[in-house]
């Protein structure tokens, strides 16, 4: 079966191109980048070039750039910095929408006896910037919000948000791990200290992911050891991986239009779709500015997980924000956080789509998924009642 | 992805018996569309009125919720009224190949619709929950105090739950009930209950000596984490090692799943409260990463 993947936002396509500017750097040229001699020379090479290309998408200079693992590395590392160079600050701020990332971490610091808000949302997914305003103090240390959310998709004034946090003095970090690649990024033209990048959503392999820190910006490394990187990151550079987000950075940058045009029009063509064939949806954040390539939409009187599994048997691959798929008994915290009604935050699936995505599975999902819906609601007790009310 | 036996995937794609029975004999409607997952089963019975000649579901859920109320709705069919009420719901799971953990308040959901429809069937009481937080959950014979609020679920539900299952930790009870897996306010009193039923005649009454020596004090700590305290984490796939005792003071490290899991501190008072509890008062827990 060919698969429909429409679940950008959990992982990527490797690029071929990125594959090819990799595949050299695992049997043939293996050196490590810190050795003294010409066989680890030529990898530190690649390896400077692909931080120069990382920082080209960025907008920022090479020095900036932190190589780590993945995003939750750079989320973990940027915050914890942060209570280290701020010993006396005792106070964090995130969001009620953040990615666990974030949001478990500064979950734990209350236990260490930090005082941690976060901040809401309103129904359509946008930032409560008046809250922001009054909860920032002296106190605060760092302030954390991601770009863009990605289960809705809703970006975040971050720029404002970050000039907010620098009034009284406090580090500002975003997670831009779903932004990067999607939407154009300067940070020479930011406020924003510290960034996180994830490689395996642009096309990069897993395993490889981004610290921006911008020039002058206090830090303290999570990861201690040898002198890699400034010794802001111990351990041997991921040189291959490295390599290939160095690729997929430039590629990114190239297709940046494409995502904002071709991409953004096969989504709204996808949901305005489905929003007319099917009765009783929303579009979760639809109200607000969200990313090119994603769209959530709750479906009232069915459940996620039922709608994915007769999905998959087609081959199309999709996410949801409800509570079967997770293990968890409650709707997604993003979605709860929006206040989305109980009738629908159970039904609620996302489409991300990518460069990749072609026309024609468009066409398939629009045909396939209003029988999906209509057949889950002929079972379920609320689906009948609204259809026979409709009839 | 979860991993669904076969069956369970065939009662999903193929579900038996959807649908309503106009001159059913039984109805029974549990769970709510704030709950995530809801059952209306419907029952006819012979000319009798003993055995059930055929049956009927709706469902709003997951896939193992719709496998569920599938399976249930073949099993009973050609049962008698008191055979069926004795279907439990373990036996609706090894009909469907086993259900993951996480899944099995699904096939607890099919049992109590089943007992639901039958109780009205038969003109018994069922219980009306008058809390704004119950959700619909209607459990007839299980009068008595609500314990989880999110769900409105009973005490009396709970123990029986934990008795015929066999479990012994809150998770494994919010996997098979719910209970405790919105807010988590009632978990310490899920793990009274679960104290209650397994270790009555246990857990209970073993009385702390009054004064120990140091030596006594370490060996009764050893003691109480090999006995006690290990069993419950292993339950979870999780595990603790005892780095150091000094005086009071008790150095874990935790190991498996437990090793930097999040609620891993909540872990850590727990095995202080029973170190405490069966030991001696002024016992401190601490947690290392040796």
């Amino acid at each position: 079966m060919k698969e429909i993947y429409l679940d950008n936002n959990a992982t990527t396509k490797v690029d071929e191109a990125v594959f090819e500017e990799m595949r050299p750097y695992f049997c043939e040229l293996y050196g490590n980048p810190s050795s003294m001699h010409f066989f680890g020379g030529q990898v530190q090479g690649k390896v400077t070039e692909a931080r120069q290309r990382v920082a080209e998408l960025l907008g920022a200079s090479p020095e900036e750039i932190i190589f780590t693992a993945c995003g939750t590395e750079s989320d973990n590392a940027a915050i914890r910095s942060a209570l280290e160079v701020f010993p006396d600050r005792r106070h964090v701020i995130t969001s009620r929408v953040e990615h666990p990332a974030v949001l478990t971490q500064c979950r734990n610091l209350t236990q260490k006896g930090y005082r941690v808000t976060e901040i809401g949302v309103d129904g359509a997914g946008r930032l409560d910037m008046d809250e922001l305003k009054a909860a920032v103090d002296t106190d605060t240390a760092i302030v954390s919000l991601m770009w863009a959310n990605n289960e809705t998709g809703v970006i975040f004034p971050v720029e404002e948000a970050a000039a907010i946090a620098k009034s009284k003095g406090a580090l500002f970090h975003s997670d831009a791990v779903q932004a990067i690649g999607k939407i154009p990024i300067n940070m020479a033209d930011s406020g924003i200290d510290m960034l996180s990048l994830s490689g395996h959503k642009l096309h990069a392999p897993k395993g490889i992911g981004v610290l921006y820190l911008r020039r002058g910006t206090p830090f303290r490394p999570f990861l201690v050891g040898g002198h890699q990187e400034k010794s802001r990151r111990a351990g041997t550079e991921n040189a291959a991986a490295i390599i290939a987000l160095g690729k997929a950075c430039q590629l990114a940058d190239q297709y940046m239009e494409a995502e904002n045009t071709t991409v953004k029009a096969m989504r709204d063509r996808l949901q305005n779709a489905l929003m007319t064939a099917i009765p009783n949806a929303r579009i979760n954040g639809g109200g607000a500015e969200r990313l090119p390539n994603t769209t959530s939409i709750a479906f009232e009187f069915v459940e996620g997980e039922a709608i994915l599994l007769l999905l998959s048997e087609l081959g199309i691959c999709a996410s949801s924000g409800s509570a079967c798929t997770s293990g968890s008994l409650e709707p997604s915290h993003v979605l709860r956080a929006m206040g989305v009604p109980f009738t629908c935050a159970h039904g609620s699936i996302r489409f991300s789509l990518s460069r990749y995505t072609t026309d024609a599975e468009i066409d398939t999902v629009i045909r396939e998924m209003p029988p999906i819906i209509a057949r889950l609601r002929q079972m379920s007790p609320f689906g009948r009642e609204f259809l026979k009310g409709q009839a | 992805m979860w991993d669904y036996t076969p069956i369970v995937k065939d009662h999903f794609l193929n579900p038996r018996n959807v649908g309503d029975i106009p001159d059913a004999d039984a109805v029974g409607e549990v769970g709510s569309l704030a709950c995530g997952d809801a059952l209306k089963l419907y029952l006819k019975l012979d000319e009798n009125k003993d055995k059930i000649v055929d049956a009927k579901f709706q469902t709003f859920g997951c896939a193992s919720a719709i496998a569920s109320s599938s399976a249930l709705t073949e099993m009973v069919k050609g049962k008698t009224l008191d055979e069926a009420l004795a279907i439990s719901n373990q036996e609706i799971a090894d009909f469907l190949g086993g259900l993951p953990e996480e899944k099995m308040h699904c096939s607890v959901m099919g049992q109590e619709a089943l007992e639901v429809a039958i109780a009205k069937y038969r003109g018994e009481p069922i219980p009306e929950h008058d809390s704004e937080h119950d959700h619909g959950h209607a459990y007839p014979d299980y009068e008595g105090e609500i314990v989880c609020k999110c769900f409105g679920i009973t005490d009396t539900f709970l123990k029986k739950v934990i008795e015929t299952n066999r479990l012994t930790t809150a998770e494994q009870v919010t996997h098979f009930t719910k209970a405790g897996g919105a807010c988590g306010g009632c978990i310490p009193k899920i793990q009274e209950l679960i104290a209650q039923v397994l270790g009555s005649e246990d857990l209970q009454p073993r009385k702390r000596p009054e004064k120990l020596s140091n030596m006594k004090k370490m060996q009764l700590i050893q003691e109480v984490l090999e006995r006690d305290i290990r069993p419950l984490l292993w339950a979870d796939g999780g595990d603790l090692e005892l780095i150091d005792i000094d005086g009071s003071r008790v150095q874990v490290a935790f190991r498996k799943a437990c090793a930097g899991c999040a609620s891993s501190g909540n872990t850590a008072r727990m095995v202080e409260a029973k170190l405490r509890d069966l030991v001696a008062e002024d016992i401190v827990v601490e947690e290392v990463s040796a």
